[in-house]
This record gives structure tokens, C-alpha cells and sequence, in this order.
């Protein structure tokens, strides 16, 4: 029998299989941040532990830091003595860090990418859920607790059993006006907030092949938002030229070694998944969630649901996300007013979707009623969009233009959504006060989010006429 | 870690499905470094209303006081990959969490935290909820060993866990430890395993 992506890149990574315990898998890279690290760095101290291969692990500073100018000192105490810990905590234990000085900065899974680090058929591990991001290079890559990061951190390894595989077979085509997040999210939709817990997923089939990496890691990115202990998609040539000169990524003769052990990591014709589905991409539409996890969502098209008409198993908690939400079951949802737009974090930061966003918002103004704001996903990010004028674009409209973090997606520092406030958020989660305490989050594409923040209120962008006159939809 | 064997503890129903890592401990509280003291702002947006316990809320209700046995619904965990989850959990007082299904990064992380997440049937759980809410100062009863869920009133049921999360438990057993031992075997696979890349040293490093 043949062999799964998913088996094929575990396989090539097991130290000791033991009878007894979980295997042991080695590592390929550690990704740190400030806040699930300095509680495994206290506990290799105590026990006198180093880290194993500070030449596999790279920090860097995201989720609890300002967006704001880089130079003011921070508001903060608590957040500042966190950041302080990761410096120390680098400084003693020899691990690179990009600091907030840095011009490689930004958030984790936005910088490992762009710098090349984030390879086919590697194991990445990171302290944050939304490592499975990684998986568009058809890398194994999934988030850890803790007590993982330190175990990683003294031996370079995990113990992990193997997981069940799921495979989506993604037919049909993607419709203009569409995009990766509406696919994803119409994906989650459609088969729950815990359908894969447990799985391994590996994205399949044509309309994968078409996506660029960065749409191939918005889909990976929310695997973890249907249960899935990673999301895979098989490399191929975008992913090779995507891959190609940049910084940690072999050149000359080591590229081609590289390319021709890269591309023997696909499913075998005759390898069996645990568990197969098909969906058809054509059937897609941008997609709204209503409810407090990301399952919940629908059409822009359609109505708030009605409780009673959803499956009975999914009544009580929908009638929950509705009051916490504040909607009324019938209401369209372009005429559902808003408060803040964020364009930003791991899944939507990137420089293909503030461009996306940029389209949209050209020669438009932000509607008064509400604050929006832009985050780029790292300073490479920024720096990029600067140089093409997007920056501009964004703050004519009456964008915010911030400096590169996890921001409003988490509201860790001050880039909250108020009690009661309404946010359309291109992130990744709507749970009960993900942005804020109180905060009302619907989950959008880069395009709605835009489109929302002109408006005032949700609107089709697949209607949307952009200032040269061009049709974004058909 | 306090090894964990057999334990008998008041149960508390919390009746929410897919609840959150965010909702068990809200994000404002991730900045601390320290492992220990999140016992107080564990649920904390559901528990507190401008610093004062809110009556609504299950936790805070005088008959579930002293509660260590967490009765939950499906997906509990989901979400964020955060340890400060089970620390909360723990520090609060809860041993053993029952629920339909588990997100696999928190139920993993349980096991580090001498916390017992064990998963039972829908219909069992249902049970459950039912007789906790009818009987005042209801308790369960866990037996790691046999496995082995059980009250006063004949409710019994087996739970699935692998021997090694057994062990972990049972033991206190330190992974990292138990992992080093294999150093060899690393080093060896490290010799002929091939990654394409160097991350260069922090230039301000000590050591």
C-alpha cells in the first residue's frame, strides 16, 4: 500500500519507535514567541538544561506588542517585561531573536515563510496553534503547549503519535470575487468546527494546484479552526518558485538536491486515508460567520439563521453565538453595521491580500462611523506594500497604517474591539472575546473587509465597482 | 507534579458546547511569565462582571464550591495551542474534566498539567449532567488504574487512555528526562537526517 504525504514526511522523522511510548520525532525547526515561551525557558533553567540546537529555533516578538510607532516606549509593563523575558531569555540560550528592531520582524507564521525557513517536508513546531499555516509547503507543522516547547527546545524532538488522515478533495472551480479564506471557510462551514480533531488534512485536488502560497496558507492557517492537528497541501512548482532565492533557502547545486528530494512528497495514487471528502468550489460565495466560532458563517447573500432551522445537535449553541452577537435571526447580512475593520493577522497579512484590499479601497473613503486599521503581517510585508504605494492607499482612505504584529486578531496589546462593538476581522477566530472583552467578531476575506470598511456595513464584493471601473466579480 | 491514581471530587456541569481556549482564560492574562497563579482568572469573562462574581455563572453558584471534577460538552478546549488553559484549570482545583470529545492540543497539554481529561459517550455524559444537576454535592469517583468512572448510585463506565498517558500521570514521569536518554539515537539521526539551512547564533548571546 501506498504512502500518505502526511506518512511519507513523518516517516523520514522518527528518532525511535518504541512499543511502549509515542514515538520520538525529531524537529526540524522551532518557532518561539514572547508569550508561550518563558515558562519552558524557567524550566530548562531549573533542571539545568541548554537548548538543544539553537541553530533549528528562531524567536521573534508578535502577539503582545504594540502596533504603534517603534520608538515610543511601551504603555504596558506586563507586556514589556514579557518581551524583556524573550531577549534574555535569546540572549542566555543563544537563539537568534528579530526583535521589534529588527527589519525581519512580524508575526511567526508570516516570517518564516518569506524567509525561505519554512521548507517542504520539514517538522515545524511552534507554541501556537496556527503553526498549521506551515502546511502549504507541505511541511508537517502543528502547534504545541508549552511543555512541548520546552521539551523541544532541551532535545530538538517530541514524542507524538501518529495521527488519522482526512482528505479534502477540492473540486469545481473557485468563482471570481471569490477567494482562499471564503473557500476555507465555507469548507469549516460546511463540516464543523471539530470535524478533523484528531486529523491530519491534506488539501487535494485542482483547485489546491491553482492558489498561490500565500492563499495555500490562509486555508492551512484555519485547519486548526476545523479541529485538524495540521492541514498539508503537496508541493509543486508555485511552491518551488515561491521557495527560490530566498534567504535560508539552498542555492546552486544544494536547490537542485533540494527540488528532486521535494518532489517525491506526494500521496501515493494508491495510499488510503482514514477518511476522504469532496467539495465543490463552485459553489462558493464570500462568506460572513455570524456565531462565536468559525463554523458558524454562511453567504453574504444569505439571512441571520434561525436556530430551529439549523440540525438539532447545533440549536442551543447557535442561539448563544446570536445573543452574544447581538442578531436577529432574518436579518440580511449587508445590512449589518459595523464598528472596526481590521485587515491583519496570520491569515489574511500578507502582501497579496493588503493588495487585494488596496483594490477595493482605491479612491474610496472609510465611512465615518468607524475606525479601520491595517496591520501588515511582518516588516517585510510593510516594507513591500510602502514601496508599491499601498500604505498611501490605506491612509487616504482613513486606514490606520500600523507596524507589523498579531494585533486586533487577538487584542493582546491595545488594538481591542470594545464591549459591544461590531468588527468585520480578515483573522482567523470569532470566539467570544477573542478581540475584546464583549467584542462581536465576523470573519471575513482581505476584499469584504475592505469593501465593509468604505460601507459601513457588509456588502457583496463581487458587486463592487472599484474606482477605475473595473469588475472585481464576473 | 502530584501523581494522580484514584480521586473523588464534587462535580460542576458546565453546559456549553466547543468552549474555548480564549473563554477558559482570556487572553489579558498571557502576559504573565509564570506558570502558577492563574486559578483566579480562569473563565474569567463568564465569572466576573467589573470585578464582581457574577451569580449566572455555574462556577459561582455556593453548591458547586470546592468542585474538582469538570463536566463538559464537545470540543472542549478548541482553539489555542495556550497551556495557560489546564495551569488555569489546575490551580483552580480541577483533576479530572469529562466531556463527549476533546481538542487534541488541549487534551495533550491536560496530561503535563496532572489534570485527567477523560472521554465518554454522549448518552453517558448526558447522565452525567442530569445527576449533577439533580443531586446537590454530587461526586465522582475516577480509578486511573482500572480506568474506570463510577458514583454512588451505579452509574460505572470505562474510559480509553494509552498507557503511556497513563504512566505520565501515575508517575509524574519527566518526559524531558525520559527523552535525553535516547540522546544517542538523536545525535545519530541528526548525523544523516539533511536540513538545508543554518539559523545563525544570537550575536548578543552569553554563552
Amino acid at each position: 500500500m501506498g504512502k500518505t504525504l502526511y506518512d511519507k514526511v513523518y516517516d523520514r522523522h522518527v528518532v525511535y519507535q518504541g512499543e511502549d511510548q509515542p514515538s520520538i520525532l525529531y524537529i526540524d525547526l522551532h518557532l518561539i514567541h514572547e508569550v508561550t515561551s518563558p515558562q519552558a525557558f524557567e524550566g530548562l533553567r531549573m533542571n539545568n538544561r541548554v537548548v538543544s540546537r539553537p541553530d533549528r529555533t528562531l524567536a521573534t516578538m508578535d502577539h503582545s506588542i504594540p502596533t504603534t510607532d517603534r520608538l515610543l516606549p511601551f504603555r504596558d509593563e506586563v507586556a514589556k517585561k514579557q518581551v524583556k523575558t524573550l531577549e534574555e531569555n535569546c540572549r542566555e540560550f543563544g537563539i537568534q531573536l528579530f526583535d521589534l528592531q529588527s527589519e525581519k520582524q512580524g508575526i511567526v507564521h508570516v516570517i518564516a515563510p518569506e524567509l525561505g525557513l519554512t521548507q517542504p517536508g520539514q517538522t515545524i513546531v511552534c507554541g501556537d496553534s496556527h503553526t498549521s499555516t506551515h502546511g502549504a509547503f507541505g511541511a508537517l507543522a502543528f502547534g504545541i503547549g508549552t511543555s512541548e516547547v520546552e521539551h523541544v527546545l532541551a532535545t530538538q524532538t517530541l514524542k507524538q503519535d501518529k495521527a488519522k488522515t482526512l482528505a479534502i478533495n477540492i473540486t469545481g472551480e473557485l468563482p471570481k470575487g471569490t477567494s482562499a479564506k471564503d473557500l476555507i471557510l465555507s469548507i469549516i462551514g460546511k463540516y464543523g468546527h471539530d470535524y478533523a480533531t484528531g486529523h491530519v488534512i491534506e488539501y487535494r485536488g485542482e483547485v489546491i494546484q491553482n492558489l498561490t502560497m500565500e492563499e495555500r496558507m490562509t486555508v492551512c492557517n484555519m485547519s486548526i479552526e476545523m479541529g485538524g492537528r495540521a492541514g498539508l497541501i503537496q508541493p509543486d512548482e508555485v511552491t518551488f518558485n515561491y521557495l527560490k532565492d530566498k534567504q535560508y533557502v539552498p542555492k546552486g547545486e544544494q536547490w537542485e538536491e533540494a527540488l528532486s528530494e521535494w518532489r517525491l512528497l506526494y500521496t501515493d495514487d494508491d495510499a488510503v486515508f482514514d477518511q476522504t471528502v469532496e467539495f465543490d468550489a463552485s459553489e462558493v460565495v464570500p462568506q460572513v460567520t455570524w456565531g462565536t466560532n468559525p463554523g458558524q458563517g454562511a453567504g453574504i447573500t444569505d439571512v441571520v439563521p434561525s436556530p430551529e432551522n439549523l440540525p438539532i445537535t447545533q440549536r442551543k449553541a447557535a442561539e448563544k453565538a446570536l445573543q452574544y452577537m447581538g442578531l436577529q435571526s432574518g436579518t440580511p447580512f449587508d445590512s449589518i453595521k459595523l464598528d472596526k475593520v481590521f485587515i491583519g493577522s496570520c491569515t489574511n497579512s500578507r502582501i497579496e491580500d493588503l493588495r487585494k484590499a488596496a483594490k477595493i479601497v482605491s479612491g474610496y473613503r472609510v465611512a465615518d462611523s468607524l475606525h479601520a486599521l491595517v496591520v501588515p503581517g511582518s516588516q517585510t510585508v510593510k516594507r513591500q506594500a510602502e514601496k508599491e504605494g499601498l500604505d498611501q492607499v490605506f491612509i487616504k482612505a482613513g486606514f490606520d497604517w500600523r507596524e507589523s504584529g498579531c494585533s486586533m486578531c487577538l487584542g493582546m496589546n491595545e488594538d481591542v474591539v470594545l464591549e459591544g462593538e461590531r468588527c468585520a476581522s480578515t483573522s482567523n477566530r470569532n470566539f467570544e472575546g477573542r478581540q475584546g472583552k464583549g467584542a462581536r467578531t465576523h470573519l471575513v476575506s482581505p476584499e469584504m473587509a475592505a469593501a465593509a470598511a468604505i460601507k459601513g456595513h457588509f456588502v457583496d464584493v463581487r458587486n463592487w465597482v472599484t474606482k477605475e471601473r473595473e469588475e472585481v466579480g464576473s | 507534579m502530584e501523581p494522580f491514581t484514584s480521586f473523588t471530587g464534587t462535580a460542576v456541569p458546565l453546559d456549553v458546547d466547543n468552549v474555548d481556549t480564549d473563554a477558559i482564560i482570556p487572553k489579558q492574562f498571557l502576559k504573565r511569565t509564570e506558570r502558577t497563579g492563574y486559578g483566579q482568572f480562569l473563565f474569567y469573562d463568564w465569572r466576573f462582571k467589573v470585578g464582581k462574581e457574577r451569580q449566572d455563572f455555574i462556577l459561582n453558584e455556593d453548591r458547586y464550591q470546592g468542585a474538582s471534577v469538570l463536566l463538559a460538552r464537545k470540543n472542549f478546549g478548541c482553539g489555542s495551542s495556550r497551556e495557560h488553559a489546564p495551569w488555569a484549570l489546575s490551580d483552580y482545583g480541577f483533576r479530572v474534566i469529562i466531556a463527549p470529545s476533546f481538542a487534541d492540543i488541549f487534551y495533550n497539554n491536560c496530561f503535563k498539567n496532572g489534570i485527567l481529561p477523560i472521554v465518554l459517550s454522549e448518552d453517558d455524559v448526558d447522565l452525567l449532567f442530569q445527576r449533577t444537576n439533580e443531586k446537590k454535592g454530587y461526586q465522582l469517583s475516577v480509578d486511573l488504574e482500572s480506568q474506570r468512572v463510577i458514583d454512588s448510585h451505579g452509574f460505572e463506565a470505562y474510559f480509553e487512555v494509552t498507557p503511556y498517558r497513563k504512566r505520565l500521570l501515575q508517575k509524574g514521569l519527566d518526559e524531558i528526562g525520559s527523552t535525553l536518554e535516547f540522546k544517542d539515537k538523536i545525535t545519530s539521526f541528526e548525523e544523516k537526517h539533511r536540513i538545508y539551512y543554518t539559523i545563525e547564533r544570537n550575536e548578543k548571546a552569553s554563552i
